[in-house]
């Protein structure tokens, strides 16, 4: 797992287009009307991946990491949810403007999705084979023999053991670990250019969650995949992702290769998350807490929206909105892929 | 809603020493509880079997689910005993054991010297007004119906003694107070706060009756991170205030390792192995917690290549059908066939014993060995 950003660089891209990313997300706006008011639940995000990278979006509950990738596999509730601003684009093309019918040859064969909670995405009622092979007869046209043969190559390819036994099975009777395989199985069936992983091992035993997510780096070097990695656990992003970019409210609040990040934060909602995280190797005094709770979505604070619970919180803080600064050493070479969007990024980096 | 403005500062007079020190013996040292004495909770041989049964009217048990066989522990005043395993090893079973919450099958557990397993009716009421139980989910153990007051209060109802009728609001409002709440909360209802807000309603119900022993069932694998830091130094300064002792079940070995005193790792309704942090962390001996640490990502991206990683194949067998000997052999590297006829038991390795190594603590494992998986580059 060394791949790094760079590297993208090497790989046959098929638009044509040199360098170009798989998919870019261009100042992304949604929100959902509710009848307590409107909630802004993503507010300007901008990131992209390239074929074979793992970009890890980091955020908590309601940073709107989920929202976003909701939004580009199109699978958002609308109403209540709307996108008034941004664009999406998958090669190029900006999937927000397609309409439904082409949108739905992209979602499955080009980008899939991996959902947290695998035992109620799967259908209980449908066996296994049935589900995955649905991927090759309404994608393909296959027959339901040859779906069923499909299946079990999948099966075989997620390493779930006697998939020739199992294919008829129902979910239930699969331990959550496999049941997660199965989710991934799924989400290969058309070797999509892109994955996008939302919690993929949060329900997940670790000695399993080790399985799943070698399996998961595996499969993406083989096929040379794109994957969006979201999570909320810096553990498991350490350990697979190229960058990251960390959500808070809505709004990207740094990006950063991975190895920069856990270094150096430059946001202090970042150093606040790294601080507040025991660890295994050694036994601390106290933990660091970041005071406060996490933003009312209907009433974000002004200016920053990390500012009430900042420790190094200044008055510009609350009013102005801090946009996403590239950050620079401290003689002005530029760090290439970091960004933050706080008012003394430089102070947080340097100082 | 509303920010928790009020929460305080807690100031942890510690006795555990940030290990950054030099040799693993002094470690050890300064790492063991200080004062021990008597135990304040003994359990001896806790057996829970569920049983399954075939047939509608004539039932007739086929077999049991063997969620709790056979585990030994102590617990002493004041101290944090961590309890760590995968899911469905049957630490939450354990918990509702010690809560009396489930009969079980065959075992004791002694509160100063009292069997409990054994009480009823009224004596069993005195001894539950000392062990007092915090859940997984502030989501669903809070009566949605009832108000913050009266959730915290309902205890006194059950135990009147602890506070008289006229004083029970302004013992909520103390209790409110403690866990960093606004005592002006005392009438709005469970929805209205946040998860981290909600655990620190669960935890005041907890010390509503002045326990003395708290059992923490996953109290904050459900929070985030930056609310779970502010949740375990809650429960850490209130240990320290009010000499609480702690059972701490978790699955996130990390913070289990931040709060506990001793900790001790559960695989298929058994304890594999039981020791002190530095012990079970730095010196592991069983070969099941040693896959365990190894599994835990670690938050540095500088150690992905370096560290050692057992991945165990397969899952967990079924508790209904465990493996015969060691429950460990089917998914162990080092499994021969004595683990398959010999039960390994519950003690001080044979290869250690005697020695003064932090390697000696109790390991369920016939070929035990030490290795240091956390800290291997």
């Amino acid at each position: 797992m060394t791949t790094t950003t760079e590297k993208t660089a090497n790989v046959p891209e098929q638009s044509g287009e040199k360098n170009a990313p798989l998919l870019e997300v261009r100042d992304l706006h949604v929100e959902f009307h509710t009848r307590d008011g409107v909630a802004k639940a993503v507010n300007g995000v901008n990131y992209s991946v390239s074929a074979g990278e793992t970009l890890a979006v980091l955020g908590e509950s309601g940073s709107g990491k989920s929202v976003t990738a909701q939004a580009i596999m199109g699978i958002l509730d609308m109403p209540p949810g709307r996108i008034p601003k941004g664009e999406i684009l998958f090669r190029g093309q900006d999937m927000l403007k397609m309409s439904a019918d082409e949108r739905r040859k992209i979602r499955g064969a080009k980008i899939a999705m991996i959902f947290q909670d695998a035992l109620s995405s799967l259908n209980p009622v449908l066996s296994v084979g049935y589900q995955l092979g649905e991927m090759f007869r309404v994608h393909q046209g296959m027959s339901k023999k040859d779906a069923k043969a499909k299946a079990i190559e999948l099966m075989d390819r997620v390493r779930i053991p006697a998939a020739k036994e199992r294919v008829n099975d129902y979910p239930h009777q699969f331990s959550g670990g496999m049941r997660q395989r199965i989710m991934i199985a799924m989400a290969l069936a058309l070797e999509p250019d892109l994955i996008i992983a939302d919690e993929p091992t949060t329900a997940l035993d670790v000695t399993v969650q080790a399985q799943v997510m070698d399996l998961l780096a595996e499969l993406q070097r083989e096929f040379n995949m794109g994957l969006i990695l979201i999570t909320h656990d810096l553990g498991v992003v350490a350990d697979v992702a190229d960058k990251i970019a960390v959500m808070y409210a809505g709004r990207i609040v740094e990006t950063a290769p991975v190895h920069e990040l856990y270094k150096r934060p430059a946001h202090p909602y970042t150093r606040g998350l790294l601080d507040s995280i025991p660890r295994l190797d050694q036994k601390g005094q106290e933990l660091f807490a970041i005071k406060g709770l996490p933003p009312n979505l209907l009433n974000i604070p002004a200016g920053c929206a990390f500012s009430p619970r900042c420790p190094k919180v200044q008055d510009i803080c609350r009013t102005e909105v801090p946009a996403l600064h590239d950050v620079a050493e401290q003689d002005g070479t530029a760090m290439p892929g970091r960004r933050s969007a706080c008012h003394f990024w430089k102070e947080t980096i340097h100082g | 809603m509303a920010e928790t403005a009020d929460v305080k500062e807690p100031n942890v007079s510690d006795v555990k020493v940030s290990d950054a020190s030099t040799t693993a013996e002094v470690e050890a040292v300064l790492d063991a509880p200080v004062e021990r004495g008597e135990p304040i909770l003994q359990v001896r041989n806790l057996v829970k079997h569920f049983p399954l049964t075939q047939g509608i009217l004539l039932k007739k048990q086929v077999g049991a689910v063997k969620a709790v066989d056979g585990v030994s522990f102590d617990l002493y005043q004041g101290e944090t005993l961590g309890i760590v395993g995968e899911s469905g090893c049957g630490k939450s079973t354990v918990a509702k054991l010690l809560m009396t919450l489930e009969t079980a099958t065959s075992g004791e557990v002694f509160y100063k010297g009292q069997d409990i397993t054994k009480l009823s009716g009224r004596a069993l009421k005195a001894v539950r007004r000392n062990i007092q139980m915090v859940f997984q989910d502030p989501y669903t153990s809070l009566n949605p119906r009832m108000t913050v007051g009266d959730i915290i209060g309902e205890p006194f109802e059950i135990h009147p003694e602890v506070a008289p009728k006229g004083d029970r609001r302004k013992r909520v409002q103390e209790l409110l107070d403690v866990v960093g709440l606004n005592p002006e909360y005392i009438n709005r209802y469970p929805h209205q706060f946040s998860g981290g807000q909600r655990q620190r309603i669960g935890i005041a119900r907890g010390l509503a009756l002045n326990p003395e022993i708290i059992i923490c069932d996953e109290p904050v694998s459900a929070l985030d991170v930056s609310v779970q830091a502010q949740v375990v130094n809650l429960m850490e300064r209130l240990q320290d205030e009010f000499n609480l002792s702690y059972i701490f079940i978790a699955h996130d070995l990390s913070i289990v390792r931040h709060i506990s005193d001793r900790v001790g790792v559960m695989y298929l309704g058994k304890m594999a192995e039981i020791g002190t942090d530095v012990q079970i962390y730095d010196h592991p001996t069983h070969p099941y917690t040693q896959a365990l640490l190894s599994a835990v990502p670690v938050p540095d991206p500088e150690a992905r290549e370096g560290r050692e990683r057992i991945i165990l194949t397969g899952d967990v067998p079924s508790p209904a059908n465990p493996p015969s000997g060691c429950r460990f052999r089917t998914r162990c590297w080092k499994a021969q066939d004595k683990c398959a006829e010999e039960v390994p038991l519950l003690a001080v390795p044979e290869v250690f014993a005697g020695k003064q190594t932090p390697a000696a603590h109790e390991s369920a494992c016939h070929f035990a060995e030490e290795k240091d998986v956390v800290h291997a580059a």
